[in-house]
Parts: C-alpha cells; sequence; structure tokens
C-alpha cells in the first residue's frame, strides 16, 4: 500500500482507478480492462515526473518525513557488512533513537553513526522518532572518538527533527551533549562524511553533519528550525509553513547552492521512498566516492581541511 | 535631559524611553515592581537594589563596568553578507536589522572588545540580547571568532557574556552553521592553552546553548538566568506536563552539573580577574575599583566613549 501525501492526491485518484479497474477485471473474468488501466497507469506516470520535477520546498519537507522513506537502519543494513551496533554513553544509558557500530564499507572498516526514526508505531516509540537525547550524542561523541583513536572513517547518516525537548533531556545537558558532539566532529583526525538522509533537523543535525563532505539526497531538507516553528514564530502562524519553507531555504538545492551541502545525490522520479533499493545504492555510491576523494591526505589535514571548510562559512550567501 | 546625559548612557535612556517612564528618571523592576532611580538602577549594573533582580543590560555598559576605568578597545569583526538568503516573512530582513541598529547603536548582537581587568589583559564578547534577540547570525560568529584570534595572538582569555534567543532564522542554515564555527573559535583557545570563560546570561538558549555558551572551560551564570537548549513552552508542549519550579535557571543548571557558579553581576567583575590570573598563573591583584591602565599601557587607537 502507498502512503500518499496531500499533493500526491491527484495521483492517488489515477493510481486508485487503474487498480480498481484491475480490481474488477479479476472479480469478473472476460473483462478486458488492460486497455484502459494501461492509460491510467501512463498517466500516472506523467504526473509523478511533473510533480517530483518541481517540488515547492513544503512539499521536499513533506517527502523528507515521508514515513515510507528508507531510514538509517535500511542503510546499514543494505550498504554495510559486518555491523555490530555499539550501545551506550557509559554514563546514563543508551539511546535507541542513534544507531551505531562498527561496520564495512565494501570490506573497509568504517564507523557509522545516524538517527533512526523508526518505521511503525511500535519502533517510532522505541527510536524516539529520530529524536536524540543527551546519550544519543555522547554515545556518537564515544564512538567518534573510538574511530579516531583507530583510524577509522566515520560515516553520518542524518535524519532527525531536532534534539529531543524533554525534560530529562534538558537536565543531562542536552546543549553541552549537542556542543561536545560538534566539537568532536571537528577534532578527529579521520576522514568523516554525512549525508542528510531525510531530516536535518537544527542543532540535533550539526552534531553528526559537521563533516569534510556533506551530502544530501535531493528530497531531503537540513534548517534552522522546522517550517512550522519558524512560522508560529516569525508569521505568528504555524499555518504559514509554506511561505517558511520557501523563505528559509532548506532545500539540497539551496544549500548546494550556499556551500553546506557538497553533493546532491539524486532520487529516482517519485522519491526515494518509492525506490527505496536503487536510492540506498547511491546513497552508497556517493559515500564512496567522497571518502574516495580524501585519500591520501593526513588525518591532520583533513581535520584542518573540515575546519577551514566551516570557518568559511561566514560570507555566503545567494546570489544577488 | 541635557547633552551630556545623553551622551554618557545613551543605551540606558533608551530603555527608559522603551518602558515608557515618564521623564526617564524611574524604572520599574520586573520582578518586584519597586520604581528605581535611574542613575542608583545603573551604579547597580541594572540589578534591582530592592530584590536582586538582574534586568538587561548593554554590551556597552557591561564593559564600562568590567574594564579597569570602563576603558576598551573595540576589536573590528568582519563584515559578513548582508541578507544572505533574502529573506522576507512579514517583513524584509534588511528592515528588521535597520530597526535593530537604530534602536541599539549597534552593527549586530555581539560586542567584541579588548582591554584589562584587574591589570589583567582580555579581550571580551558580550552578546546583545535587545538586537533580534541577541540571535545568532553570521556576525556574531565572525565575532566571536575575531575575538577567539584576538586573544590568541595577545595570549589572554577570552571572556564571552552570552544571551540569546537561539541562531537567527533569517540566516537560516547559515545562522546554523555558526555552530560549528564558534566551535572551531573554541578549540583555538583551546590549542593556544588560553582560558575561556563563558558568563551565561538571560536569556542563553538554543542552538547559542549548544555551541560555544557550553564550551567553556568554566561556566558562570548570573542569577535566575533562563538557560537551555530547548525553551520551556516547547517542552511542555511536547511532554504535556507541568515543568518544576525553577526549572532551566541558573541555580537549578548548577544543581544539574552544567554550571560551575551562579554569581552576581555585581560581584562578577572580581570574580572573573580572580579565576583568569589563576589559570593564567599570574598573583593575585588588588580588587576593587582601579583607575584606567597607565598611559602607555592604555589602548589609545578607536578607544570607545
Ligand atoms: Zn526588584
Amino acid at each position: 500500500m502507498t502512503n500518499y501525501l496531500e499533493f500526491e492526491k491527484p495521483l492517488a485518484e489515477i493510481e486508485g482507478k487503474a487498480e480498481e479497474l484491475r480490481a474488477l477485471a479479476r472479480a469478473n473474468e472476460g473483462t478486458d480492462v488492460e486497455k484502459e488501466a494501461s492509460a491510467l497507469d501512463k498517466k500516472a506516470a506523467e504526473m509523478l515526473v511533473q510533480l517530483y520535477g518541481d517540488l515547492t520546498p513544503w512539499r521536499k519537507c513533506q517527502v523528507a518525513r515521508h514515513p515510507d522513506r528508507p531510514h538509517c537502519k535500511d542503510y546499514i543494513d543494505a550498504l554495510f557488512t559486518q555491523y555490530t551496533p555499539l550501545a551506550g554513553d557509559r554514563n546514563f544509558a543508551d539511546d535507541h533513537a542513534v544507531m551505531g557500530g562498527l561496520a564495512r564499507l565494501d570490506g573497509t572498516p568504517v564507523m557509522v553513526i545516524g538517527h533512526e526514526k523508526g518505521h511503525d508505531t511500535k519502533t517510532r516509540i522505541e527510536r524516539n522518532f529520530g529524536m536524540a537525547r543527551p546519550e544519543g550524542y555522547r554515545k556518537a561523541i564515544r564512538l567518534m572518538d573510538m574511530a579516531d583513536r583507530f583510524g577509522l572513517p566515520v560515516v553520518t547518516l542524518v535524519d532527525t527533527p531536532g534534539a529531543y525537548p524533554g525534560k530529562g533531556a534538558e537536565e543531562r545537558g542536552q546543549s553541552e551533549a549537542i556542543a561536545r558532539s560538534t566539537q568532536m566532529c571537528l577534532s578527529i583526525k579521520v576522514p568523516l562524511v554525512s549525508v542528510i538522509i531525510g531530516e536535518g533537523g537544527s542543532g540535533g543535525a550539526v552534531a553528526f553533519a559537521t563533516a569534510n563532505r556533506v551530502a544530501m539526497l535531493e528530497h531531503s531538507i537540513y534548517s534552522v528550525i522546522s517550517p512550522e516553528g519558524c512560522a508560529s514564530i516569525l508569521w505568528k502562524d504555524a499555518e504559514k509553513m509554506r511561505e517558511a519553507a520557501e523563505a528559509l531555504r532548506l532545500t539540497a538545492q539551496n544549500l548546494k547552492e550556499l556551500g553546506v551541502c557538497d553533493r546532491i545525490i539524486k532520487e529516482p522520479v517519485g522519491g526515494a521512498h518509492r525506490h527505496k533499493a536503487e536510492s540506498i545504492a547511491a546513497v552508497g555510491k556517493a559515500i564512496q566516492i567522497m571518502l574516495a576523494e580524501m585519500q591520501g591526505n593526513s588525518g591532520v589535514e583533513m581535520r584542518d581541511a573540515r575546519r577551514k571548510k566551516y570557518l568559511g562559512l561566514g560570507s555566503r550567501g545567494l546570489a544577488a | 535631559m541635557n547633552w551630556i546625559s545623553n551622551y554618557v548612557r545613551p543605551r540606558i535612556n533608551s530603555i527608559f524611553s522603551r518602558r515608557e517612564v515618564p521623564e526617564n528618571l524611574w524604572s520599574k523592576c520586573d520582578e518586584c515592581g519597586t520604581m528605581l532611580f535611574h542613575r542608583e538602577l545603573s551604579n547597580n549594573l541594572n540589578v534591582c537594589t530592592n530584590c536582586g533582580h538582574h534586568m538587561y543590560i548593554s554590551p556597552r555598559d557591561r564593559f564600562a563596568a568590567l574594564f579597569d576605568g570602563g576603558i576598551f578597545t573595540e576589536v573590528e569583526v568582519p563584515e559578513p553578507t548582508a541578507d544572505p538568503l533574502h529573506f522576507r516573512d512579514q517583513k524584509r530582513y534588511p528592515d528588521r536589522m535597520k530597526a535593530s541598529q537604530k534602536n541599539t547603536g549597534e552593527k549586530d548582537a555581539m560586542l567584541v572588545g579588548e582591554g584589562e581587568i584587574g591589570r589583567t589583559p582580555i579581550v571580551a564578547a558580550a552578546q546583545d540580547f535587545s538586537f533580534m534577540g541577541g540571535s545568532m547570525s553570521m556576525y556574531v560568529g565572525n565575532a566571536i571568532i575575531a575575538a577567539a584570534e584576538r586573544a590568541v595572538m595577545k595570549k589572554c582569555p577570552l571572556i564571552l557574556f552570552s544571551a540569546a534567543g537561539g541562531a537567527r532564522m533569517q540566516e537560516g542554515i547559515l545562522a546554523l552553521m555558526q555552530m560549528p564555527r564558534t566551535t572551531i573559535a573554541v578549540e583555538m583557545l583551546k590549542e593556544a592553552g588560553l582560558p575561556y570563560i563563558v558568563v551565561l546570561t538571560h536569556p542563553t538558549t538554543g542552538g547559542v546553548t549548544a555551541s560555544y555558551a557550553m564550551l567553556g572551560d568554566v561556566h558562570i551564570a548570573e542569577p535566575n538566568a533562563l538557560i537551555c537548549f530547548a525553551g520551556p513552552r516547547v517542552i511542555e508542549q511536547t511532554i504535556r506536563e507541568k515543568l518544576p519550579e525553577g526549572f532551566q535557571r541558573a541555580e537549578y543548571l548548577l544543581d544539574h552539573g552544567m554550571l560551575d557558579r551562579v554569581t552576581p553581576r555585581t560581584d562578577m567583575r572580581d570574580e572573573l580577574i580572580t579565576i583568569a590570573r589563576m589559570l593564567l598563573g599570574l598573583g593575585t591583584v588588588i580588587s576593587g575599583e582601579l583607575p584606567a591602565p597607565e598611559a602607555e599601557a592604555a589602548p589609545t587607537k578607536d578607544a570607545k566613549e
């Protein structure tokens, strides 16, 4: 079953009609509906190309948050071998919103870390919808530090609405944990590559995505605040999220222009949620390319290049 | 109002006029409601003399009270791209900027100065909550980097007074990118072996807390300052329960291990001198009012006020 987004309603109607016709044919032998159904399929395919060829920023937000979009776990399962999760922050708990551990990427050992949102009610609750608590960031800090000491490249997969705004999270130092995680990203002397696979929600994303190379899936987003949050503050009306999404310049395309994103990974027509395997493979290829780009660089060079890249983000802007 | 008082205390006066106090002579404490005579209040660094409530103080007034003899040299901050996203909500971002600049007399939400405190050379940076909620912009990032570079060059500590509602939405992702940028500034100090002291003032929230404000060697907060990542309103909406009394206030954070100290503004200067000198391995200094540094030591170029 397809989960349609609000803007896909006309598409849902056509695809539904085609399906209905075919169901009718199955129920009544001898009824030939294939010609009609195929025409509808063709119309739907054209509509999909048209819809996804020109997604507004707000529609991209919806695609980026699509429940069927491949999540961190899907990428880890498909792209890495011998994934060995390493749990806990050695302090308080293990945060299930953050996955992380040793794994092999095309045979090479790496440290992989990412936000996991979950795919159904049970796993979403278990994963806290991908909203990490301080323990999650502290686990990531521990793993990045370990990778640094053992010379393993770090791959981060970013997909979070933001850090969890909870009482305990605040009491245990959410701010400090995020700040230290970003600091760790900037200190390690191994390659650090990051892919925004869905939502890059504010500081909770920065803590993982301060990388040598940041790639974004074509319909992923990365923003200082959610469009809804921005709308309710600046427009005093959360319903103005379309305007806010537009103004915030949160799409992969905008971020590439602003120098925050280094590479856009193309999604198949209709988005990553319609063609999971293909999208996951494209991300895998991008990770390989980004890591290869740094081959031969010394640890200090990679750390310094990372710092230089971020220091440079004080004089950027869109073309006039 | 004569021209001299207007010249000496322009910022204080503008606060008074915004609060619509007749004749700009009296201010009402937002906490206890006591009417406070303006000179008495500014002499007490905008801390209520009745209840100890800490009110807003501008970076310039803070520096005037912090540096020996009130003398400091402003450290130049590289100008970032103006309106990098061509942002427009109900107002255009350049218009909001102009209004804030007119209102505060400052370029943006961070002032950087260098000088001496208790004869100890330092660089100080102070965030201005009255400038678009102190929000972290590319300028603020540039200011912190300039402050750190200056401190490294002079081999002296950086003392940073934070105050912000978070990152500046009108600069979108580029505001967010000031989290890693300012973290690099902190790394510069760390690698140079120089003290980085953060004074967290009311309020310090969001991306600011989650970067340079929580990475100090020493964290000191002003009493009752709100310090958090997510604001109390957001948390209440998420967890659907009332938060405990004093939640996310300085004293609560002290209790939860996030701060070293909570210190009243009026004692802050002496405490900063004491801590900075010990971290630098310097001898004690006679505390209290000190005259301006001697002529040859005093910064003369670009000295303000
Ligand atoms: Zn009072």
